[in-house]
């Protein structure tokens, strides 16, 4: 069986929660090939990361290099290729660094790529078998990889749940000096934090919240008065940000804020992973969408097979008159 | 500055419902409305934002079938000047990597600053853009969201990271960039428009005019492969609301009620 490394990612010396979801990833694709952690970075921080991976996984490869302190994948890609053995299978989290470091990756290593695996069925013979999502989340597919070259797996975050092999004995073993000289086209400047907006959506308690459903701009007025009527603020997801409806600081999502609200109204939204991993603490889900498959249902507690243009007017005309 | 953007035409997630076909192993394809992957819109409005200030020429290249040229002809009538579509049946069933292996061999027979894909495909990975400046050992960044020409030599760009947060960086040309939706507004287009390039030429290159061995891409290369579709089962679902309008918005207040959803 070809070795089995995690690509850890880490932040202010803490490892981010894939480190032990990517454990639990290695374990469905062998479960007697202890997983290696692979993390890269610079100084007391890394250390700091090191140490904590010690619980989770037996053997820990460290990777030290003034230059990988900042995040640039270009630079890590080539510290990977470098130091990481012919015919591996890499996992790595699919978020925003995994995509700029993993594609290339697969080509530096000359090795099979799978984007944002879901699922993972385990091996047969030189055969892995995954799981993937399309269309936002409307289908599922099952995907073959073939391994015998090695393989890079960009895994998405959250889809496996978290392991920690209590007692793994973390051994951290320092990789740096097998790395060459590390250079880039590319220079990381500086991380610009997101402008604070009038509303402060991720303290209310009930958000109404619109997705493409919402259609045109005029019609977010209808979501705004319905939030009126119930005491609450409306929240959006990313098609009303990328079409200049509302501004960003109300998007709900990965790439916008996470909220934590007792009631959530879903309203032509159909819930793509990014705009539910900005959805914490449990909150009641009630989703309106004309598309009766549409997978916000799936996670919902009530559903509403609606067209959101009458269903929300009418509901408001009903809580004006209580 | 010549900026190449690579697209695709993909079944539109707007306006169609996805469902699987009666056997079980693809999606249902009758009836499907295609159009152009969202995000390389956004990439062609970015180029064409771009040569715009700086000058230069944009071109839009498809890996595909005839079916795929009107994406060509609409991203024509946007304003870019050319379209290029490359086809051949070598090609069927590639996986990412095949489908870079071709893009790649079409950039090194032009003469491009910079190379645009979409941050990724509805029923793709956020893959292609990355294989190719591996392939060509171009700098790559991916989930810009901003883009900004320091001189002719170099990009300051953003990308979107976590929490509406941005990460700038700087990037040499030529570079490889996948473009986020929201970096702009792509410009309407009409029918007006699409009919005046429709005598446009689009010239096709097929794999031995781009000098592509036929063993490298293909069904044959692709270690990757799809072998089916399925419509999963997670939890136990919502209790869906039945009656007529009046009865379920009547259902729905006094659940608000309860959990505390009116103030």
């Amino acid at each position: 069986m070809a070795p089995i490394f995690a690509y850890i990612a880490h932040q202010s010396g803490v490892p981010d929660d894939s480190a032990l979801e990517l454990a639990a990833a290695a374990k469905k694709i062998d479960a007697a090939t202890p997983a290696t952690a692979i993390v890269t970075g610079w100084g007391p921080e890394l250390d700091a990361v090191c140490a904590s991976l010690s619980t989770s996984y037996g053997q820990i490869w460290k990777i030290a290099h003034e230059a990988l302190a900042y995040p640039n994948a270009e630079l890590v890609r080539q510290a990977l290729a470098g130091v990481l053995p012919p015919g591996c299978i890499v996992l790595v989290p699919h978020a925003h660094f995994g995509m700029d470091l993993a594609p290339g990756l697969s080509i530096k290593l000359n090795s099979a790529f799978v984007s944002d695996a879901v699922g993972i069925e385990g091996i047969d013979g030189a055969t892995l078998k995954l799981v993937r999502q399309e269309f936002g989340g409307q289908v599922s597919a099952h995907v073959r990889c073939d391994i015998s070259s090695g393989a890079v797996i960009n895994v998405r975050p959250g889809a496996f749940k978290p392991i920690e092999s209590a007692g793994a004995g973390g051994l951290v073993i320092d990789k740096s000096s097998a790395v060459g000289p590390l250079a880039s086209h590319r220079r990381y400047l500086e991380t610009v934090v997101a402008a604070s907006g009038d509303v402060d959506i991720s303290k209310e308690d009930v958000l109404v919240s619109i997705g493409r459903g919402i259609q045109e701009q005029d019609n977010v007025a209808i979501a705004q008065e319905l939030a009126d009527a119930m005491g609450a603020v409306v929240s959006c997801s990313r098609p009303v940000v990328d079409a200049k409806w509302m501004p960003k600081s109300r998007q709900v999502g990965s790439s916008g804020q996470t909220v934590k609200p007792k009631v959530y109204m879903a309203c032509g939204i159909s819930g793509s992973f990014q705009h539910l991993a900005g959805l914490k603490g449990n909150p009641f889900i009630v989703a309106i969408n004309k598309n009766p498959k549409a997978p916000i249902f799936q996670v919902a507690d009530v559903g509403i097979v609606a067209d959101i243009l009458e269903f929300l007017p009418e509901l408001t005309n009903k809580l004006r008159a209580a | 500055m010549d900026i190449l953007v690579c697209a695709r035409r993909v079944p539109d997630t707007s306006e169609n419902e996805i469902a699987l076909n009666a056997a079980g192993n693809d999606i249902e394809r009758d009836d499907l409305v295609y159009s152009i992957n969202e995000p390389d819109n956004y990439a062609v409005e970015e180029a064409l934002q771009l040569v715009d200030k700086a000058g230069g020429e944009v071109t839009v290249v498809t890996v595909g079938g005839e079916d795929d040229e009107e994406i060509l002809r609409r991203e024509m009538a946007m304003g870019a000047q050319h379209g290029v579509l490359i086809s051949d049946d070598a090609f069927q069933g590639s996986d990412g990597k095949g489908i870079a292996t071709v893009l790649s061999a079409f950039v090194k027979k032009g003469h491009y600053d910079l190379i645009l894909t979409g941050v990724q495909a509805e029923d793709g990975g956020a893959q292609v853009g990355g294989m190719m400046a591996a392939m060509l050992d171009y700098p790559f960044a991916s989930v810009v969201n901003s883009i900004e020409v320091v001189d002719g030599g170099k990009l300051k760009i953003g990308r979107e990271i976590a929490g509406g947060n941005k990460e700038m960086h700087e990037i040499d040309l030529p570079c490889v960039l996948s473009i986020q939706t929201g970096i702009n507004e792509p410009r309407y287009v009409g029918m007006r428009g699409i009919r005046q390039v429709a005598s446009a030429t689009v010239p096709t290159f097929s794999a031995a005019d781009l000098g592509i061995d036929a063993a490298a891409v293909g069904a044959a290369a692709a270690k990757v492969k799809r072998v089916d579709y399925f419509v999963p089962t997670l939890g136990k679902g919502a209790e869906m609301l039945q009656g007529g309008q009046e009865e379920v918005i009547g259902q729905l207040v006094e659940l608000l009620k309860a959990k505390g959803g009116l103030k």
